[in-house]
C-alpha cells in the first residue's frame, strides 16, 4: 500500500476509520439479526453456519446472475431457511437451542464448504461502494469514504429497531414473548410462531452479512473467509445488552479495533502485527470485567433466554 | 364460532355460570365435575385446602388450561374459551397466582401492552396521560417507571390488580391476591374491587385462604374439597367452622397454636449476630442501610415491615443468595457468609418466601427437591455414590409425616400447588435439628390447617433451642409467634420491642416510616 505521504500520520485515524465500517458491516448486521431472535427468547448460535452459508449462496448467485444486489437476497433466503430450521427444531419439546444451534453452525459450515468448491476460481460481480468521497482530491479520503451501502442500511436498521422495540406493536410483542412466556400466554400472544419468526429473520440478517464477505470485503469465496465473526457478533449482542443502537456502537469499536492491525501496517508498523490483530478479543474480554460484576443480574437480558433463565 | 364478538360490546358486571367442569394431569384428577354460579356484580369466594383444585377450576375458566369436560355461560349464553385472549376478550381478566407481568418492562409498558389490542404504533405521549388520569382514580400509587422485575412482591400484586381494572374487566378473578399483601394492602385492594362489584361494575371471583377476607368482602362461597364441590352458602350466614368444615371434611377440632408462654430467653450469646450490615439490590441500589440484630438461643425474633423495605434482601443475605457490601454477620460468634459447609456446621436451615424460586429447583422430582439438604451425606450418599433408595425413603418419610399433597416423589416440584412446595421445603428444612432458623413469609398460600401446623412447626423449633430470624409482613402471626420484634424500614431496623409489650399501632406508625417524620414516597 501507498505510504503516508500528503496527510502523514492523519492517515491511521483515517485507515481505522475506513477499516472500522468495513469490518464492522459483518458484526453489525449479524448481532442485530442475533438481537432479534435474543429479544424472542431464543439463542441461535448457528449464525457462524448461516453466515458462511450466506456468504456461499451469495456469491454462487452473484456469478450466476451477474447481480450482487441478488446474491445479497439470496444470502438473506438462505439464511432465512437456515434459521427457520433453528426455530422449528427448538419449538420441538425438550430441545435446548444452544444445542441446535452449535449443530446448525457445523451443518452450515460444512455445507457450505462442500457446495463452494467450484466458487473458489471464477470472479463473481461485486456491491459496489458508494463514493461519499468525491469532494475531496486527496485519494486516502476518497478511499476511505467509499462506504458500502449494506452499512448504511445496517446504521438504518439499528434506529428503526431501537424504536420498534418500544413504539411498535410487534417490537412489545416480541419483547413479551421473551421476556416472560408465562405473560405472553395470560395476553394470548403466541409464544412459538413469533420465536420461529424471529429466529427467521435473524437469519436473514446473518446470511446478508455473509453476503457482504463474499461479494465486498474481502470479496470472493473461500474457506477462510469468516474469522469467527458469526460467533463474536453474538458475544457482542450480550455486551450491547441487547440495545440494537449499542449493537451499532459495539460493532463500530470492535471493527475499529480490527482494523487498528492492518492500518498500522499499511504505516509500515509492523513490529507487533499479532499482538494488533488480537485488539479486538482483548477490548471484548477487557469491556466484559469492567462492566459486568457478580453481584448484579444481567441488566436488559431477556428473561427466558436459556441463559439466564432460572 | 364467533361468540366473543357477539358479547364484546356489553359492559359492567357479567354473570358467570359454570356447569360440570373437569381437568386431569395424567393420572390426577384436579377437578371433577365442579359447577358454579355467580350473578352479576356478586363477590364470590372459593375455598378449599392447598390442592383442592381451586387455581386449577379458574384456569380452565379463563381457558389457560382446557378443561376434559364441562360448559361456561356468561349472561346465560353458553361461550367457548380457548384460551386467555378468548376470555379476555369477554372481558374476564384473572391475577395469577404466580405473576404474569414482564419483568424487563415498565410498569407503564406492561399496563399499556395488557390492553391486548395494541395499535401498530405506540403514541407514549398519549398513553402516558391516559394512564396518569387513571392511577389518579386509584387509592394506591405505583412507580410507573420502575421496571415490574424490581418490584417488591406486594407492589407486583397491586400492578396486577391495577392491570386488570385498567382494562375495564367485567369479572375480576383473584387466585390468593392478598397471599403478599400486608391488611392494611389487601384492605386498599379488595375495598376497591368490592366498592365495583356493588355498583354492578364487576363480578369478583376470589380464591384465598383468609377467612377474615371472606367475612368482610364475600357475599357467597363455593367450597372445593379434592377437586369436587364441597359446599356452597352465602354469607353473613355461613359461619367460619361452617366453611372449615366443608373444606376438611369433618369437623375442625378448635384447637389454637399451643403458644407455650414466654420462657423467658435465657441470657446466652446470641446466636445469630448482624453488625452494620449492608447490601446492593439487583440493580445496584443499597437496599440494607446498617442492619442490626441478634436472635438467641430458644428465641423467635419477628420483623416487621412492608415489603420492599430490605427483607428480602436481609433474607438473601442470610441463606447465601446475595453478596454483602460491608457490615458482619456472626453464626455462634462466627463468621458466617451463608456457605454450605457454614450452614452445614452451624445447623442453619431457612425457608424463604416464594420457595419455588428461592428453595427449590423446579424442574426436578419432589425426591431430588427434599434432599438437596443432605444428597451428599450419609445416608443419602456413601463414598460419593448417592442412594436412589436412601433418597426415595427420606422423601417417602417426609410426605408421609408434612402430608405433602403430590402425584408421586417422582413428580417435577412445579407441578405441585403452591401449599404443597411450601410443604416440601418446610419438610426438607425442619426434619434435622436446628439451630438457626430463617423464615420469610411462611404461611403464603396456606390453608388454615396448614398454618396452624407450620406456626406450631416453627414454635416447635424455638422451644427446641433453635435461635428464629421469622420476617413476616403479617403483624398477627409475628404477634402470635414472636418473642421480639423489630421494625424494618428502609434497610434498617428502626424499632425493637418485646412482643408482649407490642401495640399495633406503634408498630404500624415505624412501618410506615415513622421514624423520619416524613412521609414514605409512593
Ligand atoms: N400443571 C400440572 N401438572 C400436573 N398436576 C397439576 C398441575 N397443576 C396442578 N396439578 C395438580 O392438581 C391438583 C390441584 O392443584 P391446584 O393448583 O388447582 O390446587 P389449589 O387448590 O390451587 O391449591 P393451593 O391453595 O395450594 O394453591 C394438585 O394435586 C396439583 O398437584
Ligand atoms: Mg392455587
Amino acid at each position: 500500500m501507498v505510504a503516508v505521504d500528503g496527510l502523514g500520520w492523519w492517515g491511521v485515524p483515517l485507515a481505522i476509520f475506513a477499516g472500522a465500517i468495513r469490518v464492522s458491516t459483518p458484526y453489525l448486521l449479524v448481532s442485530l439479526g442475533e438481537c432479534i431472535t435474543e429479544k424472542s427468547g431464543r439463542i441461535n448460535l448457528g449464525l457462524e453456519g448461516v453466515l458462511i452459508m450466506g456468504a456461499m449462496a451469495g456469491y454462487g448467485t452473484s456469478l450466476a446472475t451477474g447481480s450482487a444486489w441478488a446474491g445479497v437476497l439470496a444470502a438473506g433466503l438462505v439464511g432465512a431457511l437456515l434459521g427457520l430450521l433453528h426455530g422449528l427444531l427448538c419449538s420441538l419439546r425438550r430441545v435446548n437451542d444452544i444445542a441446535i444451534g452449535i449443530s446448525i453452525m457445523l451443518f452450515g459450515t460444512g455445507l457450505a464448504f462442500f457446495l463452494g468448491k467450484p466458487l473458489v476460481q471464477p470472479q463473481a460481480p461485486m456491491l459496489n461502494a458508494i463514493p461519499f468521497g468525491f469532494w475531496s482530491s486527496s485519494p486516502q479520503i476518497q478511499s476511505a469514504l467509499q462506504i458500502n451501502p449494506l452499512f448504511l442500511i445496517g446504521i438504518v436498521l439499528a434506529v428503526v429497531l431501537h424504536y420498534a422495540f418500544r413504539y411498535t406493536r410487534w417490537g412489545m410483542q416480541l419483547r413479551i414473548v421473551g421476556d416472560s412466556a408465562d405473560a405472553a400466554l395470560a395476553l394470548g400472544l403466541r409464544v412459538l410462531p413469533t420465536r420461529i419468526l424471529a429466529t427467521v429473520i435473524g437469519g436473514f440478517l446473518a446470511g446478508v452479512g455473509g453476503a457482504f464477505l463474499s461479494l465486498y470485503y474481502p470479496g470472493s469465496w473461500n474457506e477462510g473467509l469468516s474469522s469467527g465473526q458469526g460467533i463474536i457478533a453474538v458475544a457482542l449482542v450480550i455486551f450491547a445488552r441487547w440495545e440494537p443502537l449499542r449493537c451499532l456502537w459495539a460493532s463500530l469499536l470492535f471493527g475499529g479495533a480490527g482494523a487498528l492491525g492492518p492500518a498500522l501496517q499499511a504505516m509500515g508498523i509492523t513490529s507487533g502485527y499479532y499482538l494488533f490483530n488480537a485488539a479486538p478479543y482483548v477490548l471484548t474480554l477487557g469491556i466484559l470485567i469492567a462492566t459486568g460484576s457478580p453481584s448484579r443480574t444481567l441488566a436488559g437480558a431477556p428473561g427466558e433466554l436459556s441463559l439466564v433463565r432460572n | 364460532m364467533k361468540p366473543v364478538e357477539m358479547v364484546a360490546p356489553a359492559t359492567g358486571a357479567l354473570e358467570l355460570e359454570i356447569m360440570g367442569m373437569s381437568k386431569r394431569f395424567g393420572d390426577v384428577v384436579a377437578l371433577d365435575d365442579v359447577s358454579l354460579h355467580i350473578p352479576a356484580g356478586g363477590f364470590h369466594a372459593l375455598l378449599g385446602e392447598n390442592g383442592a383444585g381451586k387455581s386449577t377450576l379458574v384456569k380452565c375458566l379463563v381457558g389457560f388450561y382446557t378443561a376434559d369436560q364441562g360448559t361456561v355461560l356468561v349472561d346465560n349464553r353458553e361461550v367457548q374459551i380457548a384460551n386467555p385472549k378468548d376470555a379476555s376478550q369477554l372481558g374476564i381478566g384473572m391475577v395469577y397466582q404466580h405473576f404474569t407481568l414482564v419483568p424487563s418492562m415498565t410498569v407503564a409498558e406492561n399496563l399499556v401492552v395488557a390492553r391486548g389490542a395494541l395499535p401498530a404504533f405506540i403514541n407514549w405521549h398519549e398513553e402516558r396521560a391516559r394512564l396518569s388520569d387513571f392511577m389518579a382514580t386509584l387509592p394506591f400509587k405505583i412507580p410507573l417507571d420502575k421496571p415490574a422485575g424490581s418490584l417488591a412482591a406486594g407492589e407486583k400484586q397491586k400492578v396486577e390488580i391495577i392491570k386488570q381494572l385498567y382494562l375495564q374487566r367485567r369479572l375480576l378473578i383473584l387466585d390468593e391476591p392478598t397471599s403478599v399483601l400486608t391488611p392494611d394492602e389487601a384492605d386498599e385492594a379488595l375495598g376497591l374491587v368490592g366498592d365495583l362489584a356493588r355498583q354492578k361494575l364487576l363480578t369478583v371471583l376470589i380464591i384465598t385462604h383468609k377467612f377474615r377476607e371472606v367475612t368482610a368482602y364475600a357475599d357467597a362461597v363455593t367450597v372445593l374439597r379434592r377437586g369436587r364441590f364441597a359446599g356452597s352458602g352465602a354469607l353473613p350466614e355461613l359461619t367460619i367452622e361452617h366453611m372449615a368444615e366443608m373444606m376438611v371434611g369433618s369437623p375442625v377440632a378448635q384447637d389454637v397454636a399451643p403458644r407455650t408462654q414466654h420462657t423467658p430467653v435465657a441470657d446466652v450469646p446470641p446466636r445469630l449476630l448482624i453488625d452494620q450490615l449492608c447490601a446492593q439490590g439487583d440493580h445496584g441500589l443499597p437496599v440494607l442501610r446498617g442492619v442490626n440484630l441478634s436472635v438467641r438461643p430458644g428465641e423467635i425474633l419477628g420483623i416487621a415491615g412492608v415489603s420492599g423495605n430490605g427483607q428480602k434482601a436481609l433474607v438473601e443475605v442470610l441463606t447465601g443468595q446475595r453478596g454483602k457490601t460491608g457490615g458482619t454477620v456472626l453464626v455462634n460468634g462466627l463468621p458466617y457468609s451463608g456457605r454450605r459447609k457454614e450452614q452445614t456446621l452451624n445447623k442453619v436451615y431457612s425457608l424463604p418466601e416464594e420457595p419455588l424460586r428461592n428453595a427449590c429447583v423446579a424442574s426436578l422430582s419432589v425426591a431430588h427437591n427434599m434432599s438437596l439438604r443432605n444428597y451428599d451425606k450419609p445416608p443419602l450418599a456413601r463414598w460419593g455414590w448417592i442412594s436412589q433408595r436412601a433418597m426415595r425413603k427420606q422423601a417417602n418419610g417426609y410426605v408421609e409425616t408434612f402430608r405433602v399433597k403430590t402425584p408421586g416423589i417422582d413428580a417435577r416440584i412445579q407441578t405441585l400447588s403452591g401449599g404443597n412446595v411450601q410443604r416440601a421445603v418446610l419438610a426438607r428444612e425442619l426434619s434435622h435439628p436446628v439451630e438457626l432458623l430463617i423464615v420469610a413469609n411462611p404461611v403464603f398460600g396456606l390453608d388454615f390447617n396448614a398454618v396452624a401446623e407450620t406456626h406450631a412447626r416453627l414454635l416447635a423449633a424455638r422451644n427446641a433451642g433453635a435461635a428464629v430470624l421469622l420476617v413476616s409482613e403479617d403483624l398477627d402471626e409475628l404477634l402470635e409467634l414472636a418473642d421480639r420484634i423489630a421494625v424494618m424500614s428502609d434497610g434498617r431496623i428502626v424499632f425493637e420491642t418485646p412482643a408482649e409489650k407490642a401495640d399495633v399501632r406503634e408498630l404500624g406508625h415505624y412501618m410506615a416510616g415513622g421514624h423520619e417524620e416524613t412521609e414514605v414516597m409512593q
